[in-house]
């Protein structure tokens, strides 16, 4: 019998949080960018608005705290440099690189030396005095974070560490698209008068851009419209970044990892994945968009939590010796 | 940038006869330097330093809070070793190697080397590295050091000399190995014309050295690399022999003994492990036997040993043969278990627990290199000679309360390679440090770690002492001439 090298729960717990966090970090530049690009298409009046992407990454109190007043040059400091925030770009990038350097010998070399390049382009822009060019900077991290994913596509044995990696990062994923719906859609809409207004266009485009899906949208629906935007960003099974395709990308990544047939499930985790999955097959967004965006999006942060914390009981969590016992091998 | 100018200043050069001219062995290296146009050189050093960095090869310096990870100083300039000087350290690796396996499995048996009075038994029982947890252990082959460090230095007069022995933990394998793929991808027109022997395939004798200390379980042994963690200064290197030898990194808390047998905590559950290339210390191994407030080792690991479930590189306890006390009885060793004279002398060493010696090691402190016994790295001791009367006192008192731990060296003139300094060469003092694995058979990687003592003058090569490395070159005994390849300029 031919096997693979059985995975470290410790080695699958860092390459699970190694693709989450380049992935968290991909997902910080994306908004800084976006949300530089739409101040400059929006009339005076509405220009200045960085509180909203401060609450997509979930860490409104922290940063009024620390910072107080929400300029595009503090926010901008928080999000990408600042050390203490554990979800700046410095931070997550910092954290893929702590766990990559502890799983070396798993990863390819290739990988860790475009992860350890990052984080020097990173550390070195944070530490240069003057201001920092944020459309160029944000191209750069996104850059580098494209660079780790298609490293790790192709240099990388398709095995049960890379199903971890790729776990990690269709969750984490999933969880920004959700969150950027659910702020943007509250936040940034927050007169009933401007729908349908030029204004509104610009904004909706931008929530499109923020998640690289303002083309292919217009591919698949042409007329920008939210319901349509909401159909797309939460349904659709081609998008790489809807909430859909990851959950279904994350799902077969799981069944890859315990080998049971996808529709079935062996432990917690793929139960729970499962369940999600088929709801999303099997909804439409009129009963979404009915039962309330905000709450079907909060709901699906709950459930994203609980696969979280199925997914360390099933394979991280070091076990007590005696439930163990039954599952001595070799 | 031009040799010209470059002094040997009285000290062997490894690269330069006293009278200024080139070593054979060095001539070809010397005309592609001199040919490159100015500055490249250290556009070259400049590649290097970038590179080290992007691809992460650090240590990490203990006690140091701010940036605690560094490159490892490299030096372009090669280290180069003829064959026929190689043939004869490789010959006196062996030949020591040999001995002193012999030497630990007869003192955790039947010290026979005592009973016939080649060595006093007061040596041995006042090591504090003899572990009593091995007293009639039988390891695969009667192996004890499986991977050895030993370094080795030339004095004024050229001669090779064991400084020490290094059986525990050694590290470094990985510079090696790394400082020629950077030297290989910066400079490739350097190595065109001489035979440079190949050191890739080190992690490939490593596995299969390892593979064959299982304790025939049956399929194929599980070989894993027992590392402290990333904290540890040569974690880089446990990392890097894993990945290179495609086997599991595992901490302590990934293994669990269970049943007498080691396993490792893996997503689908126990997996058995049959041999543990352990970079841990034996302090740390197995909190129920040694140190009990280990968080790095695991429980029962000693009790499996023992029962021979599980395989441990190198083996607990070897570390009594690089007491600095011991080591000094290592050339009676050799002719005690090889009825060799050794091949490879040791420096002379003054023993401080014996009067004679201990009365002149205080009268000539300004003139010796003093050491702690049971300490490495460089710590612990005092070079005589860079010393203040502050120091020397303080070495005297701590000398007279414990003369046990203390051995003293004459200062050795070590050798000297040139090294970029700023814009031009200087020499500068290097050791060398072969690795030697030991199953069955005993292999020598043909290479080394050249360490050298940037600061100018210095003769501490330690890298936590600020020491750094130069890529070493074996020469093969092909007897052709060089092929006297053109350097590419790039």
């Amino acid at each position: 019998m031919t096997q693979t090298k059985p995975l470290l729960s410790r080695v699958a717990d860092a390459v699970y949080w190694l693709g989450r966090y380049i992935e968290r970090a991909e997902n910080v530049a994306r908004f800084l960018d976006v949300n530089h690009n739409l101040m400059l298409d929006l009339p005076q009046e509405y220009a200045g608005q960085w509180q909203p992407i401060v609450d997509t990454t979930g860490d409104r109190a922290v940063f009024l705290e620390r910072y107080g007043a929400a300029t595009q040059a503090n926010v901008l400091q928080f999000l990408a440099f600042d050390p203490e925030n554990p979800n700046s770009i410095y931070s997550c990038v910092l954290a893929a690189r702590e766990n990559a350097r502890s799983v070396r010998e798993t990863i390819s070399s290739e990988m860790w030396q475009q992860i350890n390049s990052l984080y020097l382009q990173i550390t070195a822009e944070s530490r240069k005095n003057g201001p920092t060019d944020l459309p160029s900077f944000c191209h750069q991290v996104r850059m580098g974070c494209h660079l780790v994913h298609g490293i790790l596509h192709v240099t990388m044995s398709h095995n049960e560490a890379w199903q971890f990696i790729r776990l990690g990062i269709m969750l984490e994923r999933a969880d920004k698209t959700t969150r950027i719906l659910d702020v943007k859609y509250f936040i940034l809409l927050p007169s009933v008068s401007d729908v349908g207004t030029p204004f509104d266009d610009v904004q909706w485009s931008a929530v499109l851009k923020s998640v690289s899906g303002f083309e292919m949208y217009r591919k698949r629906y042409g007329r920008i419209s939210p319901d349509r935007i909401v159909e797309f960003l939460l349904l659709d099974g081609d998008f790489p970044r809807s909430f859909r395709y990851c959950i279904s990308i994350a799902d077969r990544s799981l069944h890859s990892i315990t080998g049971t047939p996808v529709g079935t499930f062996s432990c917690p985790s793929e139960q729970r994945m499962g369940a999600l999955r088929s709801e999303l097959d099997f909804t439409g967004v009129e009963s979404i968009l009915t039962a309330g965006l905000h709450e079907f999006c909060d709901s699906a942060q709950t459930k994203m939590n609980t696969i979280d914390e199925c997914i360390v009981g099933d394979f991280f969590a070091l076990r007590p010796l005696a439930s163990e016992a039954g599952a001595v091998n070799g | 940038m031009q040799f010209s100018s470059y002094q040997t200043e009285g000290f062997y050069d490894e690269m330069f006869q006293t009278d200024g001219a080139a070593r054979p062995h060095f001539q070809l290296v010397q005309e592609i330097i001199q040919s490159l146009s100015d500055g490249q050189l250290l556009r070259y050093k400049h590649a290097a330093e970038r590179l080290l960095l992007q691809l992460g090869i650090t240590f990490n310096v203990y006690g140091d809070t701010a940036g605690t990870e560094r490159i490892f100083p490299f030096d372009l300039i090669p280290r180069i070793v003829p064959a026929q000087e190689w043939e004869r350290v490789e010959r006196g690796l062996k030949q020591r190697i040999h001995a002193l396996n012999a030497f630990i499995d007869d003192i955790y048996h039947d010290q026979k080397i005592v009973k016939d009075g080649a060595i006093p038994a007061e040596v041995i029982t006042s090591a504090v590295s003899y572990r009593k947890q091995c007293r009639d252990l039988n390891p695969p082959w009667g192996v004890w050091c499986h991977v050895t460090g030993t370094d080795l230095v030339r004095d004024r007069d050229g001669e090779y000399y064991v400084l020490e022995d290094n059986l525990r933990v050694p590290s470094g394998v990985s510079y090696v190995l790394e400082n020629r793929e950077v030297l290989k991808r910066i400079f490739p027109g350097v190595f065109e014309g001489l035979p440079v022997r190949p050191v890739n395939g080190y992690p490939s004798h490593l596995l299969e050295m390892l593979e064959s200390l299982a304790p025939g379980t049956g399929g194929a042994p599980r070989v894993v690399v027992l590392t402290p963690g990333i904290y540890n200064s040569a974690y880089f290197e446990h990392s890097f022999l894993a990945q290179q030898m495609g086997v599991q990194l595992v901490e302590g808390r990934d293994l669990v003994v269970h049943g007498g047998s080691v396993f490792m905590r893996t997503t689908k559950g126990l997996e058995r492990v049959d041999v543990i290339y352990r970079r841990v210390d034996d302090d740390f191994l197995d909190p129920i036997e040694f140190r009990g407030d280990s968080m790095l080792g695991v429980p029962g690991l000693m009790a499996a040993y023992r029962a021979g479930r599980v395989a441990l590189a190198n083996a607990p306890g070897n570390g009594v043969a690089d007491d600095k006390v011991v080591y000094a009885y290592v050339p009676d060793m050799i002719r005690y278990y090889e009825s060799e004279e050794p091949i490879l002398p040791n420096v002379p060493t003054y023993l401080c627990w014996r009067d004679a010696d201990r009365k002149y090691v205080l009268e000539n402190l300004g003139k010796l290199v003093v050491k702690a016994a049971n300490e490495s790295g460089g710590y612990g001791m005092l070079v005589g000679p860079h010393s203040t009367a502050a120091e020397r006192e303080e070495f005297a008192g701590r000398i007279q309360a414990n003369p046990r731990n203390y051995i003293a060296q004459p200062t050795l003139a070590l050798s000297r390679v040139p090294t970029i300094v700023e814009d031009h060469f200087e020499g500068r003092h290097v050791d060398l440090r072969p690795y030697v694995l030991c199953g069955k058979d005993i292999y020598v990687l043909p290479g080394g770690l050249t360490r050298v003592a940037m600061r100018k003058g210095s003769l501490v090569v330690n890298s936590s002492q600020g020491g750094g490395s130069k890529d070493t070159w074996v020469l093969a005994a092909t007897g052709h001439p060089p092929r006297g390849g053109q350097q590419q300029e790039q």
